[in-house]
């Protein structure tokens, strides 16, 4: 019966239609009537995340108000066994919010307050809609901050970064969201109340807060999260540096690090994506250099001087073309702007785009980066790249046309194949965007049978029936073993002799 | 790594203690048997399982097998001026704090048991610093979970369980530690304040972009370690007044905290064995001081309070609770449970878990939980 419920393919249309008729039922018991939408019209706006090439229609979407409503409503589809998927604000990179075709989408935009910052303690206390930008907002009076800042910042929630674990441009020093929250507060699939981590600097037992964040909301439903703040430190400064040469730039990075070194945030662009940026925020970047690092300190203005002058002193010694030191805030924010635009300033010079994720050994950068150029060559595509150079993630953006059906085949084999490279290089396939429903296949090449058995044992300790969010993140043994076959056939999988890790 | 003699010995005795049900107690140097609930089953010697097995210092990433001597691993990462900044403890092979025995102890003890030292509260726990780990099963398969990169997202996050997991999970044959290079300059300040002070004035500096590192508060004496880049730590040391300690006495006396045999240690134990216990209760650090008697060594900024007495483990409980946090029998008779129950859905969920990951209870049975 489980099969069936969360098997799409297996259910007719007059099946879904009795179906949502079922859950409608159910939930209008709970919920008030504008809190639940299941007609096309109102159910389209749900229907993809950040990932859009991948859609689907939910078969009931709920907009709860209160706790009491959430708890309900994951009770009566636990009984029912109805498939459920948490919603933040959908900024997702993976397809992580995707839809399940027979399922209800939990949208939790409702739960955006703040509910305590505790300056004393140095935490916040929010729900799961608040915005990641709004915490620093909020925190800015007392003089603090929340440290991960992903991209979209200005629009994705802390409930999708705990489910992500995201990233964002200070990780190295900083650490990725699992450093900086102390307690998830939720509910299980059941609808039961449940606290991962805790006030305290640790908890008693396993540490499950490990497993919840990053889980992409497949573990639990995250309601209330309890924030790390950092005292704002009183000054940042950015060097800018060129290099003519992409693997002297990746050897600066390394020197970085051996001088002990942790940069704030450590940041590179390849020549095509510095051209793109500086079309789109006409920043003032060296369109010379094969590859621009950012690199910057942040403390006091005696430990920013300091730390400066040793940066400076590294990257002279690596052979940078050009070094420029950031006067002000205003310059600063400049030198930033390209990075942070990478992804629109993609947009603009290609009707599409396919961001990858990856994370590679540092070292491995200038290898990564050849071995990119060739596979332009190879599948006919231009892509252009941006690293967070200080934790070796990559992001190449893979500029294609999606009307072109040819392009968009081309597209996802080029992507996979740097995937495949990551991983043999002794990588990982994401760093920060997850796994969601756009990364299974790949899953299978980074992940033995036996590690990915174990993973569905984590799912299943939580989530027996495995309703929450279903078809994500790990991939069947089927599907695995499917993948296999066609890659096989289609003569893709490289480095065969190279060991996963 | 599977083809590795040593590995795969391990694995035979593994594979054979599951055909005759034998459960099995994963042991390294045996610097931590004090820890947790009592040690059950045969002993699984780890210690044949050594040696680093990547260091790449400009990755900020080492790789250990588990038997890999500590001190050996930190030799190692000073050669480069680089560090474990989470500080885990190092124990005398001895059963108390006090023995004199040489400090010992395994990389593998040391994230199954997910203890930290002085810095916790500036850098971070043992958790946060695995980025990967090798686990094995009960039939004998190896499996590994994350990696060597600083980010990774690709499935579960379950070599990070594994930091305090006390082995009930398998145990972990490999881990990949993140390691950051030792800070440039260190300074050490005492002030002679009361308890309530004390823990004000370091929330206080908490909130302000100050180097500090690490805090003790013991016999109406607070010690603060600054540590950071040369001119931060000069700025702070300006600003926070108090005595400057001597950089030799400071070592000693960090070292010795870490290490947990310092006075306070030594006379817990005298303590524990005239039937007192030893307790570590992990509160909110801005918990005012604790209405409980006995001696107290306050860590972690108040994050941490050790304290050692005769009272019973529920009141310890309660009084931990009512401040966010939870109590461990550290050192002591243990007769009611050394870490703090878990709410119903934790303890289920933790009860699935065993069940699927070692569904014969073959690993350090009790050690963490009776059920598990």
């Amino acid at each position: 019966m489980t099969t069936s419920v969360l098997d799409p393919q297996a259910v007719n249309g007059d099946e879904r239609v009795r179906r949502q008729a079922d859950v409608v039922a159910a939930l209008s018991a709970l919920l008030p009537p504008h809190a639940l939408l299941w007609r096309r019209e109102d159910t389209v706006p749900y229907e993809c995340d950040g990932l859009t090439a991948y859609r689907q229609q939910p078969l009931v979407v709920a907009l709860p108000e209160t706790e009491a409503q959430v708890a309900a409503l994951l009770k009566a589809c636990h009984a029912l066994q109805v498939p459920v998927v948490a919603r933040g604000a959908g900024t997702g990179l993976s397809g992580g919010a995707l839809p399940h075709a027979l399922g209800v989408t939990l949208s939790l935009a409702k739960f955006n307050r703040i509910v305590r910052i505790d300056p004393q303690a140095r935490t916040a206390l929010v729900q799961c809609g608040v915005r990641n930008a709004a915490i620093s907002e909020a925190a800015a009076a007392h003089g603090l901050y929340y440290a991960p800042d992903p991209s979209s910042q200005i629009a994705c929630t802390i409930g999708g970064n705990v489910a992500e674990n995201s990233g964002g441009v200070h990780c190295l020093k900083y650490g990725l969201t699992l450093h900086n929250v102390l307690k998830v507060r939720g509910y299980t699939v059941e609808g039961e109340a449940v606290e991962f981590g805790a006030d305290a600097l640790d908890a008693p037992g396993l540490d499950l807060l490990a497993l919840v964040v990053g889980s992409e909301g497949m573990l639990a439903v995250t309601l209330e999260v309890t924030v790390k703040l950092l005292p704002k430190p009183r000054v940042a400064r950015c060097l800018m540096a060129s290099f003519d040469d992409v693997a002297k730039a990746g050897d600066a990075v390394a020197a970085i690090i051996a001088d002990g070194l942790i940069p704030a945030g450590l940041e590179m662009m390849d020549k095509p994506m510095t051209a793109a940026v500086e079309a789109f925020v006409h920043a003032g970047y060296d369109l010379d250099a094969m590859a621009i690092l950012l690199c910057e300190s942040d403390g006091t203005p005696e430990e920013v001087d300091e730390e400066i002058a040793r940066m400076q002193a590294v990257l002279e010694h690596a052979g940078a073309t050009h070094l420029e030191v950031s006067r002000d805030e205003a310059q600063r924010l400049k030198f930033w702007s390209g990075r942070k635009n990478a992804f629109p300033a993609s947009g603009r010079i290609s009707p599409d785009y396919m961001c990858m994720d990856s994370t590679i050994p540092r070292k491995r950068l200038a290898e990564m980066l050849r071995a990119i150029t060739q596979m332009e060559g190879k599948h006919r595509l231009r892509c252009v790249n941006v690293f967070h150079a200080g934790d070796g993630n990559l992001h190449p953006l893979i500029l294609f046309d999606a009307n072109d059906a040819d392009e968009l085949h081309r597209a996802e084999a080029f992507g996979a194949e740097i995937l495949e490279l990551s991983v043999a290089l002794g990588g990982t396939v994401t760093g920060e965007h997850g796994v969601g429903i756009e990364k299974l296949n790949s899953m299978c090449v980074q992940f033995s049978e036996a590690e990915r058995e174990r993973m569905l044992d984590v799912k299943a300790a939580f989530d027996p029936a495995g309703t929450l969010n279903p078809g994500k993140v790990i991939p069947t043994l089927h599907r695995c073993a499917e993948y296999g076959r066609m890659h096989v056939k289609k003569g893709l999988l490289p480095f065969p002799e190279l060991e996963r890790f | 790594m599977s083809d590795d003699p040593a590995l795969r010995r391990l694995i035979d005795r593994v594979q054979s203690a599951r055909a005759t049900r034998t459960p099995l107690c994963l042991r390294g140097h045996g610097s931590k048997d004090f820890y947790g609930e009592a040690l059950r089953g045969e002993p699984l010697d780890m210690t044949t399982l050594a040696g680093i097995a990547h260091y790449e210092p400009t990755e900020l990433v080492i790789t250990a097998r588990a038997g890999t001597p500590l001190a050996e691993l930190e030799a190692a990462l000073a050669e480069h001026g680089q560090c474990l900044a989470f500080e885990p403890p190092r124990f005398g092979a001895g059963d108390s704090a006090s023995s004199g025995a040489p400090r010992r102890g395994t990389v593998g003890g040391m994230v199954a048991t997910g203890l930290a030292g002085p810095s916790r509260a500036a850098v971070g726990g043992v958790r946060d610093f695995v980025l990967g780990a090798a686990l094995l099963d009960a039939s004998g398969e190896v499996m590994r979970f994350g990696g060597e990169v600083m980010k990774n997202v690709a499935g579960y996050d379950i070599a990070r369980v594994l930091a305090g997991s006390l082995g009930v999970l398998g145990p972990i044959v490999e881990v990949s530690l993140k390691v950051l290079p030792r800070p440039p300059a260190r300074a050490t300040l005492r002030f002679e304040w009361l308890q309530p002070r004390a823990l004000q004035q370091l929330q206080q500096w908490a909130g302000q972009p100050l180097p500090l590192r690490a805090s003790a508060w013991w016999n109406d004496m607070l010690v603060v370690q600054l540590a950071g880049a040369e001119a931060a730590v000069r700025a702070a040391c300006a600003s926070l007044g108090g005595e400057r300690i001597d950089p030799a006495t400071a070592d000693a006396f960090w070292t010795q905290l870490r290490d947990q045999c310092d006075e306070f240690f030594v006379a817990a134990d005298d303590a524990v064995r005239n039937g007192a216990t030893l307790w570590r209760l992990s509160v909110a650090g801005t918990s005012p001081p604790l209405a409980t008697e006995g001696e107290q060594l306050i860590e972690w900024h108040g994050a941490q309070r050790w304290i050692v007495n005769q009272a019973d483990a529920a009141t310890m409980r309660a009084l931990a609770a009512q401040h966010g946090g939870h109590a461990t029998e550290y050192r002591g008779a243990k007769r009611a449970g050394v870490f703090t129950p878990l709410a119903a859905p934790l303890a289920r969920i933790h009860r699935e878990l065993k069940a699927r990951f070692d569904p014969e209870h073959l690993f350090n049975p009790g050690r963490l939980y009776p059920e598990l």
